[in-house]
């Protein structure tokens, strides 16, 4: 019978993380480097084939910007068989034809600035934003309006993506030192997309002036990080820098 | 002194048993029923093609007639499952031919079917009646041309879903010239075009065609022509809606709707043009099931069209229907059964989220036959789930298919365990259960704790720990099918639990923690299952605790297959490994 089995610590004989693999995993890495031992599985382009031209054409438009793992690149998943899901990547490729055209139409009059909302049928869904970590294909969502401090923020997502807490799911397994997404002391750092598209780090700017131009959140690798725009600037003078 | 039953008379009570199950329990009562049984069992189901051999199947059933046989494992419909794994319907077939020749129908599931194997099944069944394949793949329209041409008595032909090499339809012209006997005819899943005057003199030689599904390629224009030769048609999948609305064209498709007064199950409907709805309107009233899956028509169009199908038991149906929708089909549609809603976006960052929780809460609430259930959506809450399970206790199946992994109830933000307690303890009937959305150990435990009739559990990205599985397999008594992915599921629960897996039909886990000396073990320790790693990327060297890719494990009684690609490991191929390291406590 099973008395103790360690939760979430996986089975230390067998060196086995909590990371998790999605699509294939990569054995080809676990003789060598101690991927598997790590705290987030090192995933490669083999895991992700584009589901969607949707999600192809959003890749495309980011170029340079190494955009996040999004969670629709996991393979089968969701569930659907492959004779519905080519019907719908086709629905999908004449809906972003039709989309372009009036997109193009309605840039020109769209100049009212907007939070991080989405509308739920006709009901709004306020504050959730995604938040992806680099190592980590399963994004997580983060409900801005239920924060009232990058300090809070940045807890949140120590919890979310590394540890385990009752409720919580760690991503990513335990962690020995508290993470300091903030400061820039640790092996990550908390960045965010704003609402022209830059990548900023987080924490520069008045709380509530980021909830409001805030699009999604990204945990990167400090050292991918240089170049991004560190200090607020006036928005004239602001430089489009992009994380290398 | 215990009297014996005589076999006639055993024989005549039996001829009154259909289903498998009722029979595999008639065989174990004793060897002379045994005997009773096989020599008068005519319909043969085979979950698993490599759970015993064709040999001897063949030889058990001396009077099959029919048989059912299932290859890949249900994750392969999601490409979880490499090319080339297995499940070839050839030896079967090769089998069959020398041992059953009175064999009349064949239906195969996620099989790999050659072109060789189609010819091989025409020439060598005489009286060849049922063809159905459903997710197979591996022939082209040739094989379809020789059993159209081969198969004089053939009544159904149906293949669903299928992958084929399309090339060309010049094989509808290859049945019968004469009159012949379909009953049925499915070739949806085919690509190209058909000549709609083969199609026209097909159907009208065909008097007792009672089910035709078309595929994309036939046009409005034909569909009319085919209808007004076959009126009789109780199931009808149309071919390609969209064509540009013109008034005649339309009152034409409307009055040969009208005259197929039988219609009771209406599918296709690719590209459907909302306008083109209406034409429809005079069937509604008789249809029992509707598969509007493939149209992408919106909430107000498809509540016009609901309204009507005051008799529908069955509905598949896009998450465009909106919850509003799904109040409307809670409304009218008081016979429904079996509701389906599949998403309308592939992304998972669909920001448009058009159904949510309520609506499956208002068709729970609303359609109290309502058993079976397959719904996708973005979220959900433990007070829906609840509210569902106390409402719908006659669930036989319910798959919830959350498609934001670790979606906590976005209410609470707790996981999904409530809610899937209450779906466990609620619907003593369950026979099969998808999970979804963040769940912890807790919501296993209930599951193995009350689900006791499930026979069929899915489970992605969810769990804590090994804790989670050990109460499924120790807990879930009628488990036949297990699969995982994604899960923090390791060894010990698997090798604590080895002898359950006797007791099932199979169990898959991929992108799990099961290490390579865990498979190992299990194959050694464990002679009458195969165990398989699947790893499409085999890496040089295996240490013990290296995590493997994919897991399958099945019984079987036809010791380990001789098929396998070289990405299957199995114990067979290497019988040098040596005793494994592992400690089990």
């Amino acid at each position: 019978m099973i008395t103790e089995l360690e939760m979430g610590k996986g089975e230390s004989e067998l060196e086995l993380g909590l990371g998790l693999s999605l699509g294939g995993g990569t054995p080809a890495k676990i003789g060598g480097g101690g991927a598997w031992g790590e705290r987030g599985r090192l995933l490669t382009a083999k895991d992700f084939p584009s589901v969607g031209s949707k999600r192809a054409a959003d890749s495309a438009s980011h170029a340079g910007a190494s955009p996040p793992r999004s969670s629709s690149q996991v393979v089968g998943w969701p569930p659907i068989g492959s004779h519905r899901m080519n019907s719908l990547v086709n629905n999908q490729a004449t809906k972003s034809a039709r989309e372009e055209e009036d997109a193009g139409k309605k840039k020109v009059n769209d100049d009212q600035p907007k939070d991080a909302t989405k509308k739920v049928n006709g009901k709004v869904q306020v504050g959730f934003i995604k938040v992806n970590m680099d190592g980590v294909a399963i994004g997580r969502k983060v409900d801005l309006n239920a924060h009232s401090s990058y300090e809070n923020l940045a807890q949140t997502l120590e919890d979310m993506f590394f540890r385990t807490n009752p409720g919580t799911i760690g991503l990513t397994g335990q962690f020995t030192k508290p993470l300091r997404l903030l400061d820039g002391s640790s092996e990550f750092v908390l960045t965010y997309e704003d609402k022209e598209g830059d990548w900023m780090l987080v924490g520069d700017v008045p709380w509530r002036m980021f909830t409001t131009s805030v699009k999604r959140l990204r945990v990167m690798k400090t050292s991918e990080a240089n170049g991004l725009a560190a200090r607020h600037q006036d928005p004239n003078e602001r430089q489009r820098n992009q994380p290398m | 002194m215990a009297l014996r039953l005589p076999s006639k008379v055993l024989e005549h009570i039996l001829s009154f048993i259909d289903s498998n199950e009722d029979r595999n329990s008639v065989s174990l009562v004793c060897k002379s029923w045994f005997e009773t049984e096989r020599k008068t069992r005519k319909r043969v189901f085979v979950g698993n093609c490599y759970a015993v051999s064709p040999a001897a199947v063949a030889r058990r059933f001396p009077e099959m007639r029919s048989l059912t046989l299932k290859g890949k494992p249900h994750f392969a419909d999601y490409n979880l499952v490499p090319d080339g794994w297995g499940g070839y319907a050839c030896p079967w077939v090769d089998a069959l031919a020398a041992k059953s020749p009175s064999l009349e129908e064949i239906r195969l599931k996620r099989m790999v079917v050659t072109d060789e194997c189609l010819e091989k099944i025409a020439a060598s069944f005489k009286d060849f009646k049922v063809l159905v394949l459903t997710s197979c793949e591996g022939f082209s329209t040739d094989g379809i041309a020789a059993i159209a041409s081969t198969c004089r008595n053939l009544r159904v032909l149906e293949l669903r879903e299928c992958i084929v090499e399309d090339l060309g339809g010049d094989w509808l012209s290859y049945f019968p010239k004469t009159s012949t006997s379909l009953v049925s005819l499915d070739f949806s899943c085919l690509d190209s075009e058909v000549k709609i005057s083969d199609l026209e003199r097909l159907v009208s030689r065909s008097p007792n065609l009672k089910s035709l599904k078309l595929n994309p390629a036939v046009t409005l224009d034909g569909l009319v022509s085919i209808l007004s030769r076959a009126p009789q048609l109780t199931e009808l999948g149309t071919g390609s809606f969209a064509a540009e609305l013109k008034p005649e064209a339309f009152s034409k498709l409307s009055k040969a709707f009208s005259n197929c007064k039988q219609l009771q199950s209406l599918s296709g409907l690719w590209d459907v043009l909302p306008e083109y709805l209406p034409a429809l309107y005079s069937v509604c009233p008789g249809l029992i099931s509707l598969n509007l899956s493939y149209a992408t028509v919106r909430m107000p169009d498809l509540v016009e069209l609901l309204r009507r199908c005051s008799k529908l038991q069955k509905l598949w149906v896009m998450d465009l229907i909106e919850d509003k929708g799904l109040e409307a089909v809670a409304t009218y549609c008081k016979e429904l059964r079996e509701l389906r809603v599949f998403p309308s976006e592939p992304d998972l960052d669909a920001t448009n989220i058009p159904v949510t929780e309520q609506g499956l809460v208002y068709v729970s609430k609303g359609c109290r036959k309502l058993e079976s259930v397959l719904y996708f959506c973005v979220q959900f809450t433990n007070a829906a789930l609840i509210t569902i399970a106390r409402k719908r206790p006659n669930l036989k199946c319910f798959r919830l298919c959350v498609i934001e992994p670790f979606a906590p109830d976005y209410k609470t933000n707790e996981p999904l365990d409530k809610g899937f307690k209450a779906i466990a303890e609620g619907c003593k009937d369950l026979r099969r259960l998808s999970v979804s959305g963040l769940l912890s150990d807790k919501a296993f435990k209930y599951i193995g704790k009350h689900a006791k009739k499930v026979r069929m559990l899915s489970i992605a990205f969810a769990g804590d720990s090994d804790l989670m599985l050990h109460h499924l397999l120790s807990g879930c008594e009628s488990l036949k099918k297990l699969e995982i992915r994604d899960c923090p599921f390791g060894d010990t629960a698997l090798l604590e639990n080895a002898a359950k897996l006797e007791t099932m039909r199979s169990l898959w886990m991929s992108s799990c923690f099961v290490s390579f000396g865990a498979c190992k073990l299990l194959s050694q320790k464990m002679p009458r299952l195969n165990v398989e790693v699947i790893d499409e990327h085999p890496p040089k060297t295996r240490p013990e605790s290296s995590p493997v890719e994919r897991i399958y494990i099945y019984r079987t009684v036809a010791g380990p297959r001789m098929d396998t690609p070289e990405f299957v490991w199995t114990l067979h191929k290497n019988p040098e490994i040596g005793v494994s390291r592992l400690a089990i406590k």
